[in-house]
């Protein structure tokens, strides 16, 4: 469609440009309310007793000393709470094969990871209950554990779960075309085998549910550090057995959220049921030593990939083998299975070739479960892609640009369909990867290098080019069944001052949705974003809809609030119409008041309408409708997923004495379609490179061999930190996708998705020259030494 | 976690923080910046600790110059070290080793003192004072005495001072004319404690050399000083990383350490060598 956002001088244009964020003068004076803020009267804390062991059965819970402690109140096992809360099997049936057992709140009779609740002691402060669960004393009869993801299918390995048969909770093998030709006939077949390293989101909020049953309404409410409340609210009715309707859940701010909050956990649910049992208000608040055992882990992943190319470079075909292990059940609702299934639809995705096979397998393990975190399963499939891309370069002696030239999909080639069946409806490789190019002029940037060692300095440049998944239909979960909705909607009113108020169902996370959806808001009915106020997080006065996950919530939510507002804004000028006496086509809003649409003239302020209408509708024709309230929703419907598509760059220095990698430069050219705010996609862009990052030097869960845990706190386990961050170039292509008015696709996740494959493919652009390579994440000295060949033992 | 404290008292001066100590029935928590001990009390790695807190004290406060040596107060905050003037000119080992500790919140806290009598083998200050062949000074009940920093430091968080007293100063010789000290080391971030590190003092050219993160405690690396004091720089690297026996863990193998302390070594005696050590 003709885009009514391109001409930057029209009227109320604050689509497409920085507009301060409404909520960010609260938050920066300390002023935002977390859970944690939250106090409620008869409020009590819960604190739960978590298995020390990563496979025990459980053959006794002694709580009597925990019970003589001042301000405990109750203890709780998993009987205790099953009574109340039944358990739940997070399988969807369009991940065919999918299987997992049931999971309880709080185990029965067996723990099956370190860190699993097994006890919950309910006090009157948080001390109190920690002073009680240490008292506690339960006995294990440790179980064998499975820990070793390549041996967990072998058949001496015990089996986790005897009902489930084997290890094995799901395979996908995808095929296309003829894999085993190409790879006979290719000029150059060149493979490798890749680790990502196992990590977890490391919100600055941690996981924090207030729960407080009334049973005088016989209702629920959960204010609830969450990024989906609606999917939240429908596990709650449905595992307590109360009506959805009799369950709230709000949620207030949220300290980031990168795919953690997404998912059910077993103590944010018990919680839930000791405030039905007990009646009063229970809080629980994950300290952060508990957020590194029981917040779902990701990325642990290994591939063994090759590449089959022709003499010019073209890409024949990609044979791919995932393996994944999730832990010792697949997470509730979403699944665990997914960010294998998106490597297998992810490899190879920026390119156009023919033949492809991937396989993802997915076995359990005696680990904390592993599910979607930011940019589900892109940053492996984007390592293995464009690692082996860069290594086929390599072979062919073929510059790292040049050889994607030759493969991306064209511009114009739209619609596409890649070899893993993902259907794209607009993408800008090449347009992205020439902006790319001459930002960071790569031809001057190849000289320094050359310069750099010359001095004796080890350099090294990389490329990634992606393809990123956002705005999912419901072919994403409800196809298999999950109440996991993919709509959103948001309503637009206006009061008697003029003002507007619009709720949505799209939620905060911190990361400025509802900056995103002011301004929309704003332009749509034609008033300073300074004059709406935006309501998100809260079931009970939103409309319904998913939330913020797989960066959806400017394409879908965005594309509501746009449609509300417009329809709003009709409405409005339908009443002005009248009140003026003229057609309302020929009448606009703009700043918040009604004028003329030829001249721009002024007629009325809004508040002049909103006084007539709300206090003397009796001067209005008699029938005349005066909704000044409009909802509307939006399901993307002609794609399964509104992909996106961008190219990242690295450059590093690597101390080849100790194997420091220090990272100069970053560059990323991406197209997310519309950019509604500049500054908050840049920024979206920045956090993401910045957690793609610390997979590519800093972050690995370490287990030992027995499942215990090595390095779960912030001391041991490395984030990113502003000191090692490089400066990051940041530039857009917009190809706004043709579905909605409003353009926009998902920014949140495009950053992730690049970053650690860029800076893989610069530390071997770097080492080539030695004759070494790295390909096991995170790239520690030690890890690039060894890569170098410098260490013998 | 909430810490399990068992109680807190403020002391108002030495005397009387020895005897808080002592009526502490072993017990008592010397508080001084609380950068270590906050954090392991907010874990419960330790319950039921009687803090006493020494923050107010005065006379532990502070950098002296006396005749040939430098009294540095125990209270003296890493963010002081990094500024004071005498520290700049008489010990530059320190001042640089600031620059490796932690970060500014950390530093604006934490107290040589306490770093010392914590004894963490990956902190800096400890492998300093031992390359600095300093004193350190402690008060206890009986009076007050002397300990060589050689004899200082027993283990991983255990050093010397007895049950009941406290860490009151460091004492170190000050930096002769064409002596050299330099300091280097590597993390994974800016911040961070060490993979391994390591100091050297070249004194008349003599050389003492103390490592950083690859042992239970600081130890002089006897074989390697005397290899460069005998000029054999390859020599020096070899039994530097010969001598060594460092831990193995989620950041780095023993093996990695041992490269990484000669490839350390090596750059130090670059520096020494040249003019900006």
């Amino acid at each position: 469609m003709n885009s009514p956002f391109g001409n930057p001088d029209r009227p109320n244009s604050y689509i497409g440009k920085t507009v301060p964020r409404p909520n960010a003068g609260r938050l920066v004076q300390g002023r935002g309310c977390y859970v944690d803020d939250m106090v409620l009267p008869r409020m009590v804390h819960v604190v739960f007793v978590r298995s020390p062991h990563a496979h025990a059965r459980i053959t006794g819970i002694e709580t009597e000393a925990a019970m003589a402690i001042k301000g405990v109140l109750r203890v709780f096992t998993g009987a205790d709470i099953a009574e109340v809360c039944t358990p739940w099997v997070g399988v969807l049936a369009h991940l065919k094969g999918l299987k997992s057992p049931p999971e309880h709140a709080i185990a029965i009779d067996r723990a099956c990871w370190v860190g699993e609740p097994v006890v919950a002691v309910v006090a009157t402060t948080r001390a109190a209950a920690e002073d009680g669960a240490a008292l506690v004393e339960v006995d294990y009869d440790p179980l064998p554990e499975v820990t070793d993801m390549m041996t967990a299918l072998d058949g001496e390995t015990p089996v986790l779960h005897p009902d489930m048969g084997d290890n094995l909770a799901f395979q996908r093998l995808h095929e296309e075309g003829d894999v085993d030709a190409a790879f006979a006939t290719a000029h150059k077949v060149v493979e490798a085998h890749f680790k990502t390293g196992r990590h977890t989101g490391v919100t600055l909020e941690p996981r924090s549910i207030l729960v407080d049953w009334n049973p005088g309404e016989g209702q629920m409410t959960a204010w609830h550090a969450t990024q989906a409340p609606h999917m939240i609210q429908v596990v709650l009715a449905e595992h307590l057995g109360l009506p959805e309707s009799r369950v709230r859940v709000i949620c207030g701010d949220v300290g980031g959220s990168y795919g953690i909050k997404v998912h059910i956990y077993p103590d944010e649910i018990a919680t839930a049921a000791i405030a039905k049992i007990i009646s009063r208000p229970v809080k629980f608040i994950a300290d952060r030593l508990e957020s590194f055992t029981t917040d779902i882990h990701a990325r642990d992943h290994e591939i063994w990939g090759r590449i089959a190319v022709a003499e010019d470079g073209k890409i024949l075909a990609f044979d791919i083998d995932d393996w994944t292990a999730i832990g010792a059940y697949s997470v509730y609702p979403r699944t665990s299975a997914i960010e294998g299934n998106q490597v297998v639809n992810l490899c190879g995705g920026p390119y156009d070739f023919k033949d492809y096979r991937a396989k993802t397998t997915v076995v359990f393990q005696n680990k904390t479960p592993t599910s979607q975190y930011r940019a589900v399963g892109h940053p492996i499939a984007v390592t293995v892609t464009e690692g082996l891309v860069d290594m086929a370069a390599a072979a062919l002696g073929m510059d790292p640009v040049e050889i994607r030239r030759r493969n991306l999909f064209a511009d114009d080639a739209y619609p596409a369909i890649s070899p893993a069946k993902m259907r794209f409806e607009g993408l800008s490789h090449h347009a992205s990867l020439a902006k790319l190019v001459a930002l960071m002029d790569y031809d001057a940037l190849r000289v320094d290098q050359a310069d750099a060692k010359a001095r004796g300095i080890v350099r090294g440049i990389g490329i990634a080019s992606f393809i990123e998944l956002t705005n999912p239909s419901p072919f994403m979960y409800g196809i298999g069944g999950a109440r996991i909705s993919a709509q959103d909607g948001c309503t637009v009113r206006m009061d008697p001052d003029g003002s507007i108020v619009a709720a949505s169902s799209v939620t905060e996370q911190g990361q400025g949705t509802e900056a995103m959806l002011s301004q929309i808001v704003a332009e749509g009915v034609g008033v300073p974003p300074s004059q709406v106020r935006i309501i998100t997080g809260d079931t009970q006065s939103t409309p319904y809809g998913g939330g913020t996950w797989a960066s959806r919530g400017a394409g879908i939510g965005g594309e509501a609030a746009l449609q509300a507002a417009w329809a709003l804004r009709d409405a409005i000028l339908q009443v002005a119409g009248a009140m003026l006496q003229c057609a309302p086509e020929t009448l606009d809003i703009r700043d918040g008041a009604v004028v003329d649409m030829a001249d721009g003239a002024d007629r009325m302020p809004l508040s002049e309408v909103g006084r007539i209408v709300y206090f003397r509708g009796d001067t209005l024709p008699k029938g005349l409708p005066r909704e000044l309230v409009q909802t509307r929703h939006y399901t993307p419907a002609d794609y399964p997923f509104a992909f996106t598509n961008g190219v990242q760059a690295s450059y590093v220095e690597v101390d080849t004495d100790t194997g420091d990698v220090k990272l100069l430069k970053h560059w990323c050219v991406e197209d997310c379609g519309r950019v509604i705010n500049p500054q908050l996609v840049d920024e979206q862009i920045r956090g993401g490179i910045v957690q793609g990052l610390g997979a590519a030097l800093f972050e690995e869960l370490h287990y030992d061999a027995e499942g215990q845990l090595l390095n779960g706190s912030m001391a041991d386990y490395l984030v990113p930190m502003a000191g090692e961050m490089p400066d990051m170039i940041i530039a857009h292509v917009e190809t706004p996708t043709l579905e909605s008015d409003l353009g926009a696709k998902g920014a949140g996740e495009a950053g992730t998705a690049g970053a650690a494959a860029a800076v893989m493919n610069a530390i071997n652009d770097a080492l080539r020259p030695f004759g070494g390579g790295v390909t096991a994440m995170p790239f520690t000295p030690e890890r690039v030494l060894r890569g170098l060949g410098k260490l013998q033992d | 976690m909430k810490a399990s404290v068992g109680g807190y008292a403020r002391a108002t001066d030495l005397r009387h923080a020895l005897d808080l100590l002592a009526a502490s029935d072993g017990m008592g928590r010397v508080l001084a910046g609380g950068q270590s001990l906050i954090a392991a009390l907010n874990m419960r790695l330790s319950s039921g600790d009687l803090l006493i807190d020494i923050n107010r004290i005065d006379s532990l406060k502070g950098v002296v110059l006396a005749g040939d040596r430098l009294r540095i107060g125990a209270l003296t905050r890493h963010a002081e070290i990094a500024t004071d003037p005498l520290v700049a000119q008489h010990a530059p080992l320190l001042q640089k080793a600031t620059d490796l500790i932690a970060h500014a919140a950390i530093r604006n806290r934490g107290t040589i003192g306490g770093a010392l009598a914590h004894a963490d083998p990956a902190a800096e200050f400890p492998a300093c004072v031992l390359a600095l062949d300093a004193t350190i000074q402690v008060e206890g009940p009986q009076g007050s005495r002397e300990i060589p920093a050689a004899e200082f430091f027993v283990d991983v968080f255990e050093t010397t001072i007895q049950e009941g007293e406290i860490l009151t100063a460091i004492s170190l010789p000050i930096q002769e004319a064409n002596e050299r000290q330099v300091i280097h080391e590597l993390g994974r971030r800016s911040g961070d404690y060490a993979l391994a590190g390591l100091c050297i003092v070249r004194r008349e050219a003599r050389h003492r050399i103390v490592c950083i993160s690859v042992g239970p405690k600081p130890e002089l690396a006897i074989a390697a000083m005397a290899r460069l004091d005998e000029g054999d720089e390859d020599g020096a690297v070899a039994a530097l990383r010969d001598g060594l026996d460092p831990p193995s863990d989620t950041q780095a193998s023993a093996t990695y350490r041992r490269h990484l302390v000669g490839v350390l070594l090596q750059r130090a005696i670059a520096d020494l060598n040249g003019a900006t050590a």
